[in-house]
């Protein structure tokens, strides 16, 4: 194996890993909100995995696995060495320790807080250590990543950005804006106030740093996706990639808009000036408009493919188009599902809206749409045609890599669209039990839960495929000559040099200048406002 | 920067979806005064049953006809639990809480706001039809949360708006 390939190869390992045990959390948690009466069902064990599986899916697997593409991709792309190699192992190290201590608060039954960790719930101070020790680690990713790529464009003045390395630098970007909110949270907030040094905490100046992040956080994990989409797989499906330009376009709009709206997630927050809200929600929808762009040039990308195949009437192309591949179904069925997560997505940003469905199980249909089907299912995907390429091993377990985006796809369908339902009829979302006492109006629900729980079974052995044909190929492969990476070559040639858009340093710069405009005035308000704080608590 | 005329279109269609999308929501927000509650008032925590402001939970009807329910949050209940308001009359919301954050929202209706220690939520919803709506608390709160509910009896014109007594 190429020394160069163990960096990635172990992120990617750490990620697999979380990922399997939060699908079997998952599991448990589906069969559990049906009512099923299962052995050792309880309300601790549950929100003890509510919090397990949010923390390992959302921050954990995600995290570790944008981290290895990153390191996968950029060397590859720039045809170069990464830099600072020894920091990129010290980085894996303290984020894979902060992981630990963060899963390990959480088994032991004393962060029962679930991934969003609002005060003055208290997890124990290790859950809020771990989770910024795997941010620090992440922040040394993106310093290798953008410091290789300085390297690189010392040695090629003038050239563009290889498309790859441009969406990832400015997925390190929003990461970086993003993680400002978290620091703030977890270094003047929570960990002081966790340790008893601070003896009280305002909820709503933490859930504001909360959700400056939060919402950026989406980006994070999206943006990797949009790298595969438009990097990788026109040229997987047997196409050209249709615009580079504005792939690039795009991206930047990304660094430019992913900020300025967390307070969207607070619609319903007493404490914050109405006029600040819809502020957010303007900017927020400004955000459909890049993804907007991304499904013309994507589809269009692959309608190059199929036509490149010999298609010729208006829809036969997409017959045409490679679908027994695993990274090609993975990502077709995640878009079409991200599709439906971007309508629901307008409707939870929607100032007025959001009131039907705050809190409902309708938001945990909806991001399961995002980033547990665009993202997650373009991972999974990305895995199998990654992996080969690491470990110099063919993929194992083959059908059942053809077979598992499919069965994704069938179980997401089942569980989100039922949650989607239960939640505009006013079921709350991570429930234990939602009979509410044999209360006749949340009886409506039963039937729609048991849908939910089906889809949960499906979802689980999709996963479970995946896990097994990771495993299988990386201990049981047949050694092959390790296929080279290929990248997405533009349908108009060599990209026209369109230097505004590899500007990233200027469109941070923009970026940083809105995200002060958007949060200047509501946390210089909730500072200045009196107000009183909480002592901890701990009701799990 | 060279842009194909179908991709041209569609960015104008999809720039067009974005100001229709914001249209809506000012006209809901500014025609109709369609709001999310962002009621800006604080309370200290530690003392919400010994204030004035709280220290009676339940409905009072004002001088004006306008109903006003004040209700305390707290692991894992609503105090009180249950509360008759009259149908086809504005019902005026006060809620904070005396530990964690909670929710608190009335199925059936778009009665839902987040209630954070610290901070009271208000907000103000008029009952078009008599009848029960099941109250949830929709926030994370411990693990009791799934047991944390309430009632809101919405009465028929022509009878008055009373408490039961209160349930701890």
């Amino acid at each position: 194996m190429n020394r160069g390939n163990r960096l990635p190869l172990a992120h990617i390992g750490v990620a697999v890993g979380a990922f399997g045990i939060a699908a079997c959390m998952a599991l448990m948690q589906a069969l559990s909100r049906a009512n099923l009466d299962l052995p050792f069902r309880s309300a601790q064990i549950y929100y003890l995995s509510v919090t397990a599986h949010g923390t390992l899916m959302a921050l954990v697997f995600t995290t570790f696995f944008i981290m290895g593409l990153g390191y996968a991709l950029t060397p590859r792309a720039l045809g170069r060495p990464l830099v600072h190699e020894g920091l990129a192992w010290v980085s894996f190290w303290v984020a894979l320790a902060g992981t630990l201590a963060t899963v390990a608060a959480i088994l032991s039954g004393k962060a029962s807080v679930l991934y969003t960790f609002y005060p003055p719930l208290k997890a124990h101070p290790a859950f809020y250590i771990g989770a910024t020790l795997l941010v620090v680690g992440s922040w040394g990713w993106g310093f290798v990543v953008l410091r290789t790529l300085r390297a690189w464009r010392r040695e090629h003045a003038g050239v563009p950005i290889p498309l790859a390395v441009h969406g990832m630098a400015t997925t390190i970007i929003v990461w970086y804006i993003a993680t400002v909110g978290i620091a703030a949270e977890m270094l003047f907030l929570l960990i002081p106030w966790s340790l008893g040094i601070e003896k009280t905490i305002d909820p709503e100046l933490a859930r504001t740093l909360f959700w400056w992040f939060g919402h950026p956080l989406v980006y994070f994990w999206l943006l990797p996706a949009y790298v595969v989409w438009y990097a990788v797989l026109p040229r997987a499906a047997g196409g050209k990639l249709f615009s580079d330009n504005l792939a690039r376009l795009v991206f930047v709009l990304f660094i430019v808009l992913s900020s300025p709206v967390g307070l969207h997630h607070q619609a319903m927050d007493p404490g914050i000036p109405a006029g600040w809200k819809l502020f957010h929600t303007f900017n927020t929808f400004w955000i459909l408009f890049p993804s907007f762009i991304t499904a013309f040039t994507v589809i269009a990308s692959l309608e190059v493919a199929g036509r490149m195949k010999g298609a010729t009437g208006l829809f036969n192309w997409i017959s045409k188009l490679p679908w027994s591949d695993p990274l090609v179904a993975s990502v077709l069925l995640s878009m079409l599902l991200f599709a439906f997560g971007g309508f629901g997505g307008a409707i939870n940003a929607a100032y007025g809206m959001n009131a039907m469905i705050h809190n409902t199980a309708w938001v945990q249909g909806h991001f399961h749409l995002t980033v547990g089907s665009a993202v997650a299912l373009t991972f999974m995907g990305t895995t199998y045609w990654l992996l080969p390429k690491l470990t110099g091993r063919d993929l194992e377990l083959g059908l059942l890599a053809k077979v598992q985006p499919y069965l994704w796809f069938v179980g997401m369908m089942l569980f989100s669209f039922s949650n989607h339902i239960t939640g505009l009829m006013g079921m709350p979302r991570r429930v234990f039990d939602a009979s509410y006492g044999g209360d006749a109006f949340a009886a409506r629900w039963k039937v729609l839960t048991g849908v939910s729980a089906v889809g949960g079974i499906f979802l689980f052995v999709s996963a479970a495929f995946f896990v097994m044909v990771v495993l299988g190929t990386w201990l049981a492969g047949r050694k092959t000559e390790q296929p080279a990476v290929e990248f997405a070559e533009p349908l108009e040639g060599a990209p026209a040099p369109l230097a505004l858009l590899d500007r990233l340093g200027l469109w941070t710069v923009v970026a940083v200048v809105l995200v002060l405009l958007a949060y200047g005035y509501p946390i210089w308000h909730l500072i200045t406002t009196s107000h009183f704080g909480s002592p901890p608590y701990t009701p799990f | 920067m060279n842009v194909d005329l179908y991709e041209r279109i569609w960015m104008w269609g999809a720039a067009a979806i974005v100001v229709v999308f914001l249209t809506a929501i000012g006209i809901s927000t500014f025609a109709y005064a369609v709001r999310p509650p962002s009621h800006i008032e604080t309370i200290d925590p530690a003392t919400v049953m010994q204030d004035p402001r709280f220290s009676t939970p339940g409905v009072t009807t004002l001088p004006d006809g306008s109903v006003h329910v004040t209700m305390i949050a707290m692991t894992f209940t609503f105090l009180p639990s249950e509360v008759h308001v009259p149908v086809g009359r504005p019902v005026t919301f006060r809620i904070t809480s005396m530990d964690v954050t909670h929710g608190f929202e009335v199925t059936g209706t778009n009665v839902n706001t987040m209630v954070v220690p610290g901070y009271i939520s208000q907000l103000t919803y008029t009952f078009r039809e008599p009848g029960e709506h099941l109250v949830v608390c929709n926030e994370y709160c411990g693990v009791g949360h799934h047991t944390m509910q309430g009632k809101v009896i919405v009465d028929p014109a022509g009878t008055s708006a009373r408490a039961p007594a209160v349930t701890p």
